[in-house]
């Protein structure tokens, strides 16, 4: 086997540059393992975040070749031939080389009003697997935010990070909004504050997500539809009050003990 | 009250470490009105919690109604192979099921039964179908429910913020912690009335490891050093299923889950080769047959358990074996096979992050083909030896919950009864720690002596314009342990083991760091390393002592298990303000005697 070069960015916020590194190709690899050989030999100072290697902590977010992807999961020889490119994810602030500064998600993930469920009762809810699934696909979200990294609304957008939650946090709120248990209205609150009228459904988010989730069609139009039904449609404003009954119904049914 | 000349937080109680334990013992401190600091070395949400695939232990009998807390306690004492706390056991048996119910509250959704239920799972070495789950994905379940519990308190996350050293005051009780930022190198200090040691495992000080770079035994070696004890060292489970290939992902985990739904293992020539590897032990509850073990999946009444499903550790020595044998497959493994045994569909419902991975990382179809597996190095029964009320340590204001801890699962964990430790024993810390600052003795000073130390040594490294890159370092300690203190191990290796490691303390104090103090992870390493070489201290020098085979150590030279030995834990101790490389002292105590209601449970079962 020949030879595999990296081009990565190196630097911190006041400014930085590419460096090459070109090492013997390994069997298998992915790009993560390539940036822990170049630390272990030529840089053992080259930061870059990673936990648990195997796509499911999504610590490891970075962009290879200007896509968002998680390094752990990509693999060397699936990537086109010539000089691979890691660069850190750009809608962050930069920390040092391939390590952003992502506090805005965790600022983000504070204002989210928690579950609201009724009381359990003896032996624990009654749930059933139809109803859980939907939230489910939203709960393996692993937070590597690829899909906040790739998102225009805040990529381009710097100040739009005041008012708009982005896409990770959509499926957050659609799924406690879907949450069998749940009895919190938070619909005002995506409106108004979270900016969901920013996302014109470009999909972008649901492409690079790890996890496959379908974020635009099965969490941000159907939140669309609840939100917007809710606030301007008289009719579906009505829908809503029975829609609403029936969630709290639905939490109703998850306190009656089993025939 | 501290004077410290770093930053400095004040807090009632600080946990380190924000995997399941440290979450739960954060929500429980915050409950009961107290000002709760956590401190983690990576991102929120990333700790190693994530990682467990397959389930959470808890006899809530919603499959099995036969199923209660003393089939679980005495399932967990067997796979313990009786070296077990019996209380830490006991109290986890009967409280899994209220923490896990519990969490349904804070919003986890859980695979569901047909009537509505929590489903339940098999696993090895639990009677009943008892693992709480949802696909394969229960850890991430796990962390981000008890994550967004957190948050949603309120609570102050410290994160890329790597702790040191615990500080003691004048009386000898733990007054809190001095830590560095990893962003910027900038070190902080934290003064509390308690600390709660939350920090897992120690699987990277091996070569084939399912553990990530956190898993260096911080915790572990902070509570050596602050004066508490390590018990059970020598036992290390090596997890049966850990990829092979490609070499790049070797030890990566492949869940128990695979033969819990069915999956089973076969060597080069194509045979169930764990017939072959019944111990007397099981022997009665286990089948002989294919045909009863393949009844057994729908029907538990209708034939005995498959023998893929026996505890870890008799599992992976027979792996090991077949491997040595010569009916290993191209990768010095041998088969898990679900493909021939359940439809793709099902497969990828049940299993899809293992179908994810296999196809990403290996480029293996789990639906078409069988997988390639062997032992990988996956947690430590050892920890810190801890009262089961409490979790407090022999050092007053000091606590710890979950891998750090030791004593529940004594010489082998049984699979998913980690993540049921995490939230049973979490919880027990939170009010452990609160129960000792209301008694109202807590530390009045904050030894900035300590804090300048810690911090001299952590920059030592800088001064010195020669000398070793940590990664060589690290990558040397993981050969030899692997090598020498690994799944089978003998009296000569483990000698060479305890000599290398005095070579190594000795190398670490020559590292010399390249570049800055700002998020460098050659740094980052040289600040993990004492502990990595601390805990492998007591490992090798537990397995030194355990002349004799038992759960997760095995002695080539010693293969059975000794009933001498089984009435002893081996403890491990530094006088308080020793240096880390000094000469640690390991000495036997007894076990725990199980008190005769709770035997009579363990005799009904033999």
């Amino acid at each position: 086997m020949g030879d595999v070069t990296l081009r990565v960015w190196r630097g911190d916020a006041s400014g930085g540059d590419f460096e090459n590194y070109t090492l013997p190709q390994g069997e298998g690899e992915v790009v993560l393992d390539v940036i822990h050989r170049i630390q272990a030999t030529e840089a053992p100072d080259l930061a870059c975040r990673w936990n648990c290697k195997a796509g499911k902590c999504g610590s490891c977010a970075v962009e290879i070749n200007g896509q968002p992807r998680l390094m752990c999961m990509t693999r060397m020889d699936t990537l086109p031939e010539g000089t691979v490119t890691v660069t850190p994810m750009k809608t962050f602030p930069i920390i040092r080389d391939l390590v952003t500064d992502v506090s805005f998600n965790y600022a983000m993930a504070e204002r989210v009003p928690a579950l609201l469920p009724p009381p359990m009762p003896k032996g624990g809810y009654r749930m059933f697997q139809e109803d859980v699934e939907r939230s489910q696909e939203f709960r393996k979200c692993i937070e590597c935010f690829m899909c906040q990294d790739v998102c225009h609304v805040i990529r381009d957008h710097e100040e739009n990070k005041q008012h708009y939650a982005g896409p990770r946090f959509f499926i957050r709120y659609a799924e406690l909004e879907m949450h069998p248990l749940d009895t919190n209205d938070r619909r005002d609150l995506v409106r108004e504050d979270m900016g969901l009228g920013y996302c014109n459904i470009t999909k972008c988010c649901t492409e690079v997500c790890p996890e496959h989730i379908k974020i635009t069609d099965n969490a941000i139009i159907p939140l669309k539809e609840r939100v917007v039904d809710a606030h301007y449609d008289p009719v579906a404003w009505l829908g809503r009050k029975i829609r609403r009954k029936t969630k709290v119904s639905a939490a109703d049914a998850a306190v009656q003990p089993l025939p | 009250m501290t004077n410290s000349p770093y930053e400095h937080h004040e807090y009632d109680v600080l946990i380190i470490g924000a995997g399941g334990a440290g979450l739960r013992a954060a929500i429980e401190a915050k409950q009961r009105g107290l000002k709760v600091g956590i401190i983690t070395k990576s991102l929120l949400g990333k700790a190693h919690t994530v990682m467990a695939e397959g389930g959470m232990a808890a006899a809530m009998g919603n499959v099995y109604e036969e199923d209660n807390w003393m089939v679980h306690f005495r399932d967990t004492m067997r796979g313990g192979k009786y070296l077990n706390n019996y209380r830490m056991a006991e109290l986890h048996a009967k409280e899994a099921p209220d923490r896990v119910w519990e969490l349904e509250q804070w919003g986890a959704l859980f695979d569901r039964t047909k009537d509505g239920k929590i489903l339940q799972r098999d696993f090895g070495g639990h009677r009943y179908a008892r693992l709480a789950h949802v696909g394969d994905r229960t850890g991430l379940e796990l962390i981000r429910t008890l994550q967004q519990k957190v948050v949603s308190m309120g609570t102050d996350v410290f994160m890329e913020c790597k702790v040191l050293r615990l500080i003691h005051d004048s009386a000898g009780r733990v007054a809190g912690c001095v830590a560095y930022w990893r962003a910027n190198g900038e070190f902080v200090t934290f003064s509390a009335k308690a600390v709660i040691l939350a920090t897992g495992g120690v699987g990277k000080s091996w070569k084939f490891t399912s553990n990530s770079w956190e898993g260096t035994g911080d915790g572990h070696a902070m509570a050596l050093w602050a004066g508490a004890e390590l018990i059970d060292m020598e036992c290390i489970q090596f997890h049966p299923t850990g990829m092979v290939w490609p070499l790049s992902v070797r030890g990566l985990l492949v869940t128990e889950g695979v033969r819990g739904d069915g999956g089973v293992l076969r060597n080069s020539e194509g045979k169930r080769f764990m017939f072959d590897y019944v111990a007397d032990m099981f022997r009665a509850e286990t089948a002989d047959s294919e045909e009863e073990a393949d009844r057994w999946y729908d029907d538990h009444a209708a034939g005995r358990r498959p023998p893929e499903l026996l505890p870890r550790d008799e599992v992976a020595r027979a792996i090991n074996t077949e491997v040595k044998a010569g009916r290993g497959s191209p990768h010095g493994g041998v088969y898990l096979d679900i493909a021939s045994r359940r439809s793709a569909e099902v497969i990828r419902r049940r299993l899809p992050s293992m179908y994810h991975q296999f196809m990403e990382l290996a480029g293996v179809d789990i639906t078409r083909e069988a997988m390639e597996i062997g032992p990988t190095c996956h947690y430590i029964m050892g920890g810190v030896k801890v009262d089961a009320e409490t979790t407090a340590t022999k050092v007053p204001g000091l606590f710890a919950a979950g891998e750090v801890a030791g004593g529940m699962h004594g010489a082998n964990r049984l699979g998913g009864n980690s993540l049921s430790d995490l939230i049973v024993f979490g919880r027990r810390a939170g009010m452990g720690a609160a129960e000792y600052i209301e008694a109202g003795s807590v530390a009045t000073d904050f030894d900035l002596g300590e804090v300048e130390a810690a911090i001299a040594e952590a920059l030592a490294p800088f001064e010195r314009t020669s000398g070793e890159n940590p990664y060589d370092i690290q990558r040397d300690l993981q050969e030899m342990m692997q090598s020498n203190v690994g799944i089978i191990r003998t009296a000569s290796e483990i000698d060479e083991a305890i000599v290398e490691l005095e070579k190594f303390s000795e190398r670490v104090q020559n590292i010399a760091i390249k570049g800055g103090r700002a998020y460098n992870p050659g740094w980052n390493l040289a600040t993990d390393l004492p502990s990595m070489l601390s805990v492998s201290k007591c490992t090798a020098r537990g397995a030194r002592e355990r002349k004799e085979s038992r759960g997760g150590h095995t002695r080539e030279d010693f293969p059975k298990a000794s009933a001498e030995f089984g009435k002893v834990n081996f403890a491990h101790s530094l006088p308080q303000g020793a240096n880390w490389h000094d000469e640690i002292s390991t000495n036997p105590v007894p076990v725990m005697t199980v008190p005769a209601e709770l035997q009579a449970l363990l005799e009904e079962a033999k």
